[in-house]
């Protein structure tokens, strides 16, 4: 291309990125090089050095951790072209965004939608400097893919809500110091007397028991709401108009699930690396087991065309405004990318892939084993692949509901 | 979609506006009724022409427009849709070729007639039913080409033929005597031909360097994908109005959900083969990573289509095993495209090559 001359936006582009280097250089430490952000899961809970807590404050403070939120409840204020200089400038010093969770890949997106002014002051700034941690009571025992089944209910009392009801798979719950919830609060219509809620964790009346998964970890509980008061403050946009809300919390979920957030989280060295590290290779550098060589491209190039599939997304929603609907097609080919991605990395180490704890394992095995099982639930949860196929089919295809 | 320029988009509306208008599938009909070799219709390629496609790729200063790949192949893909026959991609490659590895003199006396229609090219590369570039038994001694050339695309109308020796490529004028075509008719319906060169006068394509037949072959690949998108689109959108209309058991067959599931996969294959596609266009006007941007898209192109034209049989039930009911012509000329350039396991294997493993 061509030189062209300075414009002033390119100036102020130029002078954004110093203040990003001037503000790693004074308060990103270094030992942090490398490390991943322990606030971007819920799987666990939040045990953070004094290096980490300093991190997540210093950027906290700046609203960088949700850059283009809006300033005036703490977020970044950014442009989309200065959040991708900043994404920039931190993967260049090798520093991690220490903000996340659910908060910010879902619910504050949300709540910036449809709450109102005091409930965006209230919640929106402690999810930008990452000192609440949120989780999502949707799943009942019998409300799973029929969400809408949902029984938990919040009665009227005049100045509060009273809710009863179980919540299940609910991710980090144990860890968490709030819920979004949705509740019943009409039971004539099983869409519209559906309501957003906002819950806290700590209130009399809530039960968490953690359940254990396949892959040995507990990052799920059962949620019990005992006569829970809730203050009515807490109800985010109107009685009835759950579903709508809480469906669009589903799209933003969706969109963090399928390549960005945890499959990225998931994600290891090259499969081809780790094939030439763990099997034979020919005298000219090439796998030897042509077989496995072959079955390797044809999977990095799905992941290629799928990665430019996101990108793609993401400019033309960028184009359009908003998330879309395509986040569905995102979900399902992701997810399933994902997994086809981590059975191959464990057969490509044979047994050694398999180790469950214990000596004789690297730390990378080990973890691989666990990130293999986790792995499963990505085409469950957020909606499984078979919901997807539903919404894509009525929604975005236009193929008829079953008469 | 990717996000276009304004003129990007004022190119593609023209080229949806004239193929659902001027060249829908009944034309293609009508040049295979017609029974010429040269299987397509030369008014509708002086129209093309007209309106610039032929020059898309082409320099402003040898008489072309310079709109960059993307907008090539957006024209392409609106073709592919109603299987227009055309020897536009095979003219565009071999302009290709000689923009990439062309001497001035080469390029001033070929590109502005390749751009003005004038002149049809067509690369003459494979010597079997395979695409194997790498063993050729093409020779030339003293300026004069000897070999012979199998499935050429589009040779028949063909006045300037790109061709592939042992030791380059070179640029060849078709001639009496010395470079013969023999039509190899396909299930497609075709323009194919085996073109034998005997000492045809050729001259070097010397710029570009070592891996110029790679380069333009990396052309072929994404352009092709181009055509085979335009296809994967217009079966799948085929497919779905007929399983929004067709009833049985009193109702369409759309609400069945065993059917919505396989239109969701398809829907979900067609996202990965477009974004493949798009981005080896995007690469070639970039000029990052093209090597392997071109067998991702036509391994995407490939995996798709093929997925997307058995299904789209399947799914039309026996109507579509009717030759009246177009979606057959899109299985033939699937299978033809999958094979150019690079089946799947040859460019699998090139992209693991290029990979380092
Ligand atoms: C690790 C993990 C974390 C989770 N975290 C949370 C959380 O934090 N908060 C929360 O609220 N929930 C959470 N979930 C719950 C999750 O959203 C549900 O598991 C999910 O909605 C599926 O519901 P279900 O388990 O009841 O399965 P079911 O709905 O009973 O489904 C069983 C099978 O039937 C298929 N199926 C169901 N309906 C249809 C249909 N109409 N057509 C075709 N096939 C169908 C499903 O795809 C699935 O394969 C989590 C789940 C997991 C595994």
């Amino acid at each position: 291309m061509a030189t062209r001359p300075m414009t002033d936006k390119d100036a102020a582009n130029e002078a954004f990125r110093q203040e990003v280097r001037q503000f790693l250089a004074d308060h990103f430490p270094p030992e942090l090089k490398g490390k991943g952000n322990p606030m971007a899961g819920v799987e666990s809970d939040l045990r953070e050095t004094e290096a980490q807590k300093r991190w997540r404050a210093a950027m906290g403070s700046k609203g960088w951790g949700t850059p283009t939120w809006p300033a005036a409840y703490g977020g970044g204020g950014l442009s989309r072209g200065q959040a991708a200089i900043l994404n920039e400038e931190l993967a260049r010093a090798g520093a991690y965004n220490p903000i996340g969770g659910m908060g910010v890949m879902m619910f504050g997106p949300t709540l910036l939608e449809y709450g109102n002014e005091q409930q965006k002051q209230e919640h929106i700034p402690p999810i930008c400097r990452g000192e609440i941690r949120w989780c999502q009571g949707y799943s009942e025992p019998n409300a799973g893919s029929d969400l809408a089944n949902l029984q938990t209910t919040a009665e009227d009392k005049g100045d509060h809500y009273l809710v009863n009801g179980q919540k299940t798979w609910t991710s980090g719950g144990q860890w968490a110091d709030k819920c979004f919830c949705l509740v019943r609060t009409d039971r004539s219509d099983k869409h519209k007397g559906i309501s957003f809620l906002l819950i806290d964790m700590k209130a009399p009346g809530v039960e968490v028991r953690p359940i254990r998964m396949i892959s040995g970890l507990s990052p799920f509980c059962e949620t019990f709401f005992t006569d829970v008061k809730v203050p009515k403050e807490n109800l985010v946009g109107r009685e009835g108009e759950g579903w709508t809300i809480g469906k669009r919390l589903l799209q933003h979920e969706r969109t963090n699930l399928s390549g960005g957030g945890s499959m990225a989280r998931m994600m290891g060295p090259r499969l081809s690396d780790l094939a030439k590290k763990y099997r034979e290779t020919d005298a000219d550098g090439a796998l030897a087991d042509k077989v496995l060589r072959d079955r390797i491209a044809d999977f990095e190039i799905r992941w290629g065309a799928f990665l430019l599939t996101a990108r793609r997304a993401t400019e033309e929603s960028k184009a359009q405004g908003g998330v879309s609907e395509i986040s569905s097609v995102l979900k399902k080919l992701g997810t399933k990318l994902g997994q086809e991605r981590a059975e191959l990395t464990i057969e490509i180490m044979g047994l050694q892939g398999l180790g469950w704890e214990g000596e004789g394992f690297s730390d990378a095995e080990l973890s691989g084993v666990r990130a293999w099982l986790f792995g499963k639930a990505t085409t469950i949860y957020g909606g499984s692949t078979e919901i997807q196929s539903n919404i894509i089919a009525k929604r975005v295809l236009g193929m008829l509901d079953h008469q | 979609m990717a996000v276009l320029s304004e003129e990007q988009e004022m190119l593609r509306n023209m080229a949806r506006e004239w193929v659902a208008n001027e060249s829908p599938v009944a034309k293609f009909r009508a040049v295979r009724a017609g029974g010429e070799p040269r299987a397509y219709d030369p008014a509708a390629y002086a129209t093309m022409a007209q309106m610039g496609w032929t020059g898309v790729i082409i320099p402003e200063a040898f008489g072309g427009y310079d709109f960059g790949w993307l907008s090539a192949g957006m024209i392409v893909e609106e073709l592919g849709k109603t299987v227009t026959a055309s020897p536009l991609v095979a003219t565009t490659l071999a302009a290709a070729a000689i923009v990439l590895g062309g001497s001035d003199e080469q390029k001033a006396r070929w590109l502005p007639q390749l751009a003005s229609g004038a002149v049809i090219g067509t690369l003459a590369i494979d010597e079997g039913p395979h695409h194997n570039p790498r063993t050729l038994a093409t020779t030339v001694a003293g300026g004069a080409l000897t070999g012979t050339k199998a499935f050429v695309h589009e040779a028949h109308d063909a006045t300037l033929f790109v061709v592939a020796a042992a030791d380059g490529l070179y640029l060849v004028e078709g001639a009496e005597g010395t470079v013969d075509v023999a039509t190899r008719h396909l299930a497609d319906m075709r323009s194919h031909a085996q073109v034998t060169f005997s000492g045809a006068a050729a001259q070097k394509l010397e710029h570009g360097g070592d891996d110029l037949l790679d380069k333009v072959l990396d052309r072929a690949r994404i352009l092709t994908a181009c055509e085979m998108l335009g296809m994967a689109q217009q079966v799948f959108d085929t497919t779905l109005g007929y399983l929004k209309q067709r009833v049985q058991f009193n109702q369409v067959l759309s609400s069945f959900q065993a059917l919505q599931h396989r239109m969701a996969d398809l829907f979900g294959d067609l996202a990965m083969m477009r974004s493949a596609v798009e981005g080896g266009l995007q690469a070639l006007d970039s000029g990052v990573m093209v090597p392997q941007a071109a067998a991702l898209a036509k391994a995407e192109a490939n995996r798709v289509l093929h997925t997307i034209s058995r299904e789209g049989v399947q799914l039309h039930g026996g109507i579509g095993m009717t030759d009246e009911y177009d979606i057959g012509f899109y299985l033939k000329r699937a299978r033809v495209l999958e094979a150019s350039w690079g089946t799947t396991s040859f460019l699998k294997d090139r992209f693991a090559t290029l990979s380092g493993y």
